[in-house]
Parts: structure tokens; sequence; C-alpha cells
């Protein structure tokens, strides 16, 4: 199957149904003008740029041009998740929890699919290392970016109830442990739900990418069950990573709740 | 026979009171009143290492940090003046079956054992309130720190109260220390008054 090459005027019919949308809402007092058409123009020059990046690094083989493509990703993943959230913690925590618990996931599962499972020589050959690590760590962002504001905001509302359950004896884990579950539940829904959905309502992205780009259906589909795999893995570790690393930090040494280690709500 | 000290501050404080030295025997009741703000509840707090203070905090010759935050606070409890109940049931808080001496507390509070079964929300904060009372005794606490625990109940329900403290206090020899308005209360359940003005605990004659 030959791949359809998009030219210049393909890509200016697709921007003239932006302008309509962008028309629209100027005539409607939307006052999202001015946002879609800036974000029409961001869309356009960050993939071009990446597009440009990824196509010198895929001709790299040097490890340290990837590595670092990766850690760029990492620290702003860690960003968006501090971000995120409405109480975020103070001090390097603010940063460290989000960044902590991607870090480790993400790398772990990355790794471990790039070595034994796709198993290209060498194992980081760019074309598969950029992308699927970008799409693990995109997703890990999600999960703990949900989890850690679910965790924080929830103790602050509970603050009383987990006082009282202190005094009663329980200890700083017992105390915050349904506040815990329900926090890692809420940074899992959103894999959870690809995952039932997957095919049924969407094609999940990757995989039309795929198609679109030639790939016959049934080689698309295994790669789509390998990303969605992996991001739930990673997800998963770092939903438990982050829950507990926060957890433990809005207690002091002797497991009394240290609301104050939190920023005033946003 | 000597008679031991329960609970013993050494120059104790915590926010902006000033240091505290106060031994309370057992079996004793000491009572705490002060303006609102003026300090009770956190110094009560602080007692059952809820949180942080200065100074030293004693129980039964023990000081504060030798032992685990959640065995200091199941032996010095501390009861809130707001009852806070996070599961569905009445039951889910406790510790089931009842055990004989629980059972009886649940009894004379005129509740009973179906109370177990009651969900939450159905209960009148006095209910409430009067359910907290009895769960603060189930860990069988030596010190208890009492923050208005009367506070949403109407005379007759208070002086029930009264009286189960009192009683557990009797079968326990536990020390008290009871924060409290209500002068005629004071007068009923304390042999010591203290009180806080300008941030400095003094003991007022009763």
């Amino acid at each position: 199957m030959n791949v359809v090459s998009l030219s210049v005027v393909d890509l200016s019919l697709a921007a003239a149904l932006v302008l309509l949308i962008a028309l629209l809402s100027y005539f409607m007092q939307l006052k999202m003008t001015q946002t879609i058409l800036v974000a029409a123009i961001r869309t356009v020059v960050q993939l071009l740029l990446v597009g440009l990046i990824l196509k010198w690094l895929f001709a790299q083989e040097d490890f340290i041009w990837i590595g670092l493509m990766w850690l760029v990703m990492l620290l702003v993943a860690g960003r968006e998740i501090m971000a995120r959230q409405t109480r975020r913690f103070k001090g390097v925590w603010g940063y460290g929890v989000g960044t902590i618990s991607v870090f480790v996931s993400s790398f772990a599962v990355g790794v471990f699919v790039l070595t034994l499972v796709v198993d290209n020589t060498p194992w980081y050959t760019p074309q598969y290392a950029i992308p699927l690590m970008g799409m693990i760590i995109g997703n890990t962002m999600t999960a703990a970016a949900l989890s850690l504001e679910s965790l924080t905001k929830t103790t602050w509302q509970q603050r009383m109830v987990i006082e009282a359950r202190l005094a009663l004896g329980q200890t700083w884990r017992q105390s915050i442990s349904d506040i815990a579950r329900q926090s890692i539940r809420i940074g899992l829904f959103p894999i959870v739900n690809a995952m039932a959905a997957a095919g049924l309502v969407t094609l999940p992205g990757m995989m039309s990418g795929q198609i679109l780009g030639g790939t016959p259906p049934a080689e698309a589909v295994k790669y789509q069950i390998l990303i969605m795999f992996m991001i739930t893995a990673a997800s998963g570790f770092a939903t438990l990573i982050a829950v507990w690393l926060g957890a433990r930090h809005l207690f002091d040494e002797r497991q009394r709740l240290s609301t104050q280690r939190l920023h005033a709500e946003r | 026979m000597t008679v031991q000290t329960q609970l013993k501050l050494v120059d104790f404080s915590c926010h902006n009171l000033k240091p505290i030295n106060l031994q309370v025997k057992p079996g004793e009741t000491v009572s705490i009143s002060g303006k609102s703000g003026a300090g009770k509840s956190l110094l009560l707090r602080a007692i059952a290492d809820l949180i942080p203070h200065q100074g030293q905090c004693f129980f039964n010759g023990q000081e504060m940090n030798m032992l685990e935050p959640h065995q200091w606070r199941r032996q010095v409890a501390y009861l809130a003046s707001e009852s806070l109940w996070w599961f569905d049931s009445i039951g889910e808080h406790f510790n089931l079956p009842l055990n004989k001496q629980m059972t009886a507390y649940l009894e004379s509070m005129g509740f009973s054992l179906d109370t177990l079964n009651w969900n939450v929300m159905r209960c009148s904060t006095g209910e409430r309130q009067r359910l907290g009372v009895i769960r603060v005794l189930a860990n069988e606490p030596h010190i208890l720190l009492l923050d208005e625990p009367t506070a949403n109940l109407d005379s007759g329900n208070s002086l029930q109260v009264e009286k189960l403290f009192l009683q557990y206090q009797k079968q326990t020899q536990c020390s008290i220390i009871w924060v409290a308005h209500n002068q005629q209360q004071i007068q009923r359940v304390a042999q010591r008054q203290f009180e806080i003005r300008q941030s400095e605990l003094i003991e007022v004659q009763a």
C-alpha cells in the first residue's frame, strides 16, 4: 500500500477549516478566536521543530542523544505534573514527587520493553526508543498528576478526619489508607478506560497513525496492544510511587498530619 | 502507698503558649477553661502528639518520644469537640464484636447493639457526640484529653456523659484533662481548675 504524501496545499485546506472555526467563534463572541489561532500556530511550529529534531536524532547512533531527549521529556513531564496541582507540595517535593514517580516507572517499563520485547540492535534504536518512551512518559505523567491531585486535595479537605483517626491510635498509613487507595484508582482511570474502550469506541491514536502510514492493521494492532500494556504497567507503578511518597510526606517524623507542607490553594 | 504521677508536663508549650509545668495524678481530673482561641484545644492536641510542641511530656515516667506515636495516642487519648465519622455505618468505627465492657458503655448511654448498624448520616449531632465518647474508650486510654465533650448536648445528656467518664475513671484510675466552659460542670468533675489567660496556664481557686 502506498502512503499518500501530504502537500502544502493539502495542509492549507485543513488550515482553512480551523480558520472557519476561528471566524465562527469570533462572530459568536466565544472569546476563543485568539486562543484557537495561537494554538494552531503552536501546533505547526512545535511539530515542524520536532520533525526536524527527530530527523536528525534518527540519524544518530549515539545513546547520549537519545538519553538527553528522554531527560528533556522527563523534566517537562515533572513540571507539568507540578503545574496541574491545586495544592502542591512546598519546596523540592513539589517537583520531586511527580518526577521521581514518572522516572522510576517509565524508565523501568520502557527499558524492559525495549530490551526484552522489541529487542532491536542496539536496543535504543531511536525510531523505537523515542516514540515508545514518549508515549509511556506522557501517559504516566497524567496518571501521576491525577493521583497526586486527588491525594493532596482530599487530604486537605479531610484533615480533621485524618487527625481524628490518628487520635484514636491509628498509624499514619491506616489514617490515610482510604484516601490513598482512592487516589491510586483515580490515577488509573484514563488507561483502564482506554483499554476497555479500545477498538470499540476509538481507534487509539498510535494505531490510527500507523494504519494511515501504510502499516498493515494486524501489525499496528500488535503494537497498540504492546503500548497499552506498557502504559498500564507504568501508570500503575507511577501512581503507587507518587501516592506512597506523597502520603508519607504529608506526615512528619512523629506521624502528625503536616498539611503546612502543602501550598495554599490556587 | 505512694501516689504515682500519671501525666507530667515539663516546660511544655505549643504555638504561643507560655511553658507549662503540670502534674496530673491517677484518678484526678483537672479542668481548663479560657476564652475561645486561647489555645485550649491546641494544648490538648499537642499533649496527644497531634501537633508539634516544645518541652517534654511524660506518661508514667516515659517521655513521649520513647513511644511510637500511635501507641502514645492510644494511651493519651484526645477527644475533639466535633465528633467525626468516616465510614457509612457506626459499627465500622469499632472493633467488632464489642466486648462486655464496651457493650455496657453503649447501653449506659441509651444505645443498644443495634445502634452499630445505624447509618452515620441518620444520627443526630448529639447522638454522634455521645457515640464518639464511647468510641474513645475503646483503646482503654490512661489519660483522657476531653475537648468540650458535652458541647453539643442538652443538660440531661451532658450529665450522662459526665457520669460515664467518672465511672470509667473510677474503674481505671485514669487522669483527665477536661476543657469546659460551664462553671457548674467544672465544679462537678474537676478537683483542680486551670484557666488560660494571656497565653499562660494559671491555677484558679475552686
